[in-house]
């Protein structure tokens, strides 16, 4: 599996009926098994570069790739992770997981014997029959990427899945997505606004500029994992991406 | 304070008795005691002058307004949603709408029997008048207030069009929708008593508190009307009953 985005730039109507070029020209190859984090200040355009590979958006320019075929919408092979509200309120934990199962045509047994199992991945089974809304926030994520998992894709996008968390349930999930990560080997693009999220998790960070956003650079991180967060290789790394990132956050407001 | 809310109540009937005494004209306000009995003897027709037992009439009412209700649920409901789903559509019917509803359901009497003559149409359009403005309003409402995330995870997941309505946007708006029903009948209920005072009626419980006025049997309007009372309170509260078993994740979306 390779993903590749050729040039892709996205442009909208705004306010006064100026045109605002939200992306500009964004290349980017994405490998089979990889952890790429997308990283930049808020308003870069990061949220829409990952909406547009989903398919929730589409690209005024370029094209996407998966395995060389363009792809122009929603497609099975991909799943997407939200930051917050994704859960059906009115469906318990388990027929949450089963939904993309149930979209498929999947009967019900079997796709709640295959939600268990999922369940069972991020540590849920005691609230497999409970409701969204008795869950902590922590607990409504690991149940958002379980329901993710449930539909096999190759690749899992995540838009600030632990952005509405705290501190200490974040560190947590962290560590969990990377060990569901390396059980099930998928192919992750993770956005986020936080370095040190960034560098904990990915192999490569792709940094990109201020309105409109463009690829600034790109890090490759080779730290093994588990990583240390107190580490002098880690902090050395942090800084390094950090220094871009505020470059990019000061270039943009002269 | 459990026992609270029946003070009010017994103070009410306290009262009534104690003034029918003062009065002393069973015209203006009858005793307890001749109220009573027609209500204990709800399935004899020796007490409502000949026009069929309390249950008759009120079996006859309750058909009535459900009639009347069921097709303003049928029309109103799918107006809503496609209203809530496409804004071209709301532009479309708004207007007209606002212009109708402030329009009391009695003031369609007139054209009722100029359109459908006298008998069970006429009642049936005043009834659907009645209940067919809140329930459209609450179910556009309710299709609005489906969040936008949940209908894109369907949509990545692999959800269809019509997937998306059945499984998404229908129980998300539900409990609106369900609010709307609720109001509705009540409404419709109101709406009943009134039309079965349309020339030609000889059975309901609106027909029959007309009827023992013309005859000066205040007891039997009272009678009556406690009837159309409990009957309203026992709906409501199966309405509510259910609305708390089925939609109690209600505003505690997360």
């Amino acid at each position: 599996m390779t993903l590749v985005l050729k040039g892709l730039s996205k442009s909208f109507v705004g306010e006064g009926k100026t045109e605002v070029q939200a992306l500009s020209n964004i290349n980017l190859e994405v490998a089979d098994g990889e952890f790429v984090s997308v990283l930049g200040p808020s308003g870069c355009g990061k949220t829409t570069l990952l909406r547009i590979i989903a398919g929730l958006d589409h690209a005024t320019g370029g094209s996407i790739l998966l395995d060389g075929n363009r792809i122009d919408g929603p497609c099975p092979r991909m799943a997407m992770i939200f930051q917050e509200y994704s859960l059906y309120p009115w469906r318990t934990v388990l027929d949450n997981i089963a939904f993309g199962l149930e979209m498929k045509g999947m009967e019900k047994s079997r796709r709640r014997e295959k939600a268990l199992e999922f369940l069972e991945l991020v540590g849920l089974v005691d609230f497999a029959k409970n409701y969204p809304f008795e869950l902590s926030g922590g607990m409504r994520q690991r149940v958002a990427v379980a329901r993710a998992l449930a539909i096999d894709p190759q690749i899992l996008l995540m838009d600030e899945p632990f952005g509405a968390l705290d501190a200490q349930t974040r560190n947590m999930l962290q560590r969990e997505l990377l060990d569901i990560w390396e059980k099930t080997r998928k192919t992750v693009i993770f956005v986020t606004h936080s370095v040190d999220e960034a560098v904990f998790l990915s192999d490569r960070v792709v940094v990109l500029t201020a309105r409109p956003g463009t690829v600034r650079d790109m890090v490759q991180i080779d730290l093994p994992r588990p990583r240390e967060r107190t580490g002098t290789e880690f902090a050395r790394i942090r800084r390094y991406v950090l220094d871009h990132v505020e470059k990019t956050a000061f270039s943009s407001k002269v | 304070m459990r026992y609270l809310r029946f003070l009010l109540p017994l103070l009410l009937i306290i009262g009534w008795e104690v003034a029918s005494w003062v009065v002393n004209n069973p015209f203006i306000l009858p005793s307890l005691e001749t109220v009573i009995p027609i209500l204990l003897h709800p399935f004899s027709p020796a007490y409502t002058l000949g026009t069929g037992s309390l249950v008759e009439n009120a079996t006859v009412s309750i058909q009535r307004v459900g009639l009347g209700f069921l097709v303003a649920a049928a029309v109103a409901i799918p107006i809503g949603i496609l209203m809530g789903r496409s804004t071209l559509l709301n532009d479309f019917f708004d207007s007209t709408i606002e212009l109708l509803r402030p329009i009391p359901p009695l003031a369609w009497v007139p054209l009722a029997l100029a359109w459908f003559k006298i008998g069970l149409t006429s009642i049936v359009f005043i009834i659907f008048i009645g209940a067919f403005f809140p329930i459209l309003l609450n179910t556009v409402d309710g299709v609005r207030s489906v969040k936008k995330t949940w209908i894109e995870v369907a949509t990545t997941l692999g959800a269809k069009e019509k997937q998306i309505m059945t499984k998404v946007v229908l129980p998300g708006a539900a409990p609106t929708i369900w609010t709307g029903l609720r109001v509705g009948f009540g409404i419709a209920w109101m709406c009943v008593v009134a039309a079965e005072w349309l020339p030609g009626i000889s059975k309901g419980l609106g027909y029959l508190i007309l009827y023992a006025y013309n005859f000066g049997q205040t007891n039997l309007i009272i009678a009556g009307m406690v009837v159309i009372g409990v009957i309203g309170l026992l709906i409501d509260f199966i309405f509510k009953r259910v609305e708390k078993k089925w939609f109690s994740w209600r505003g505690l979306e997360r």
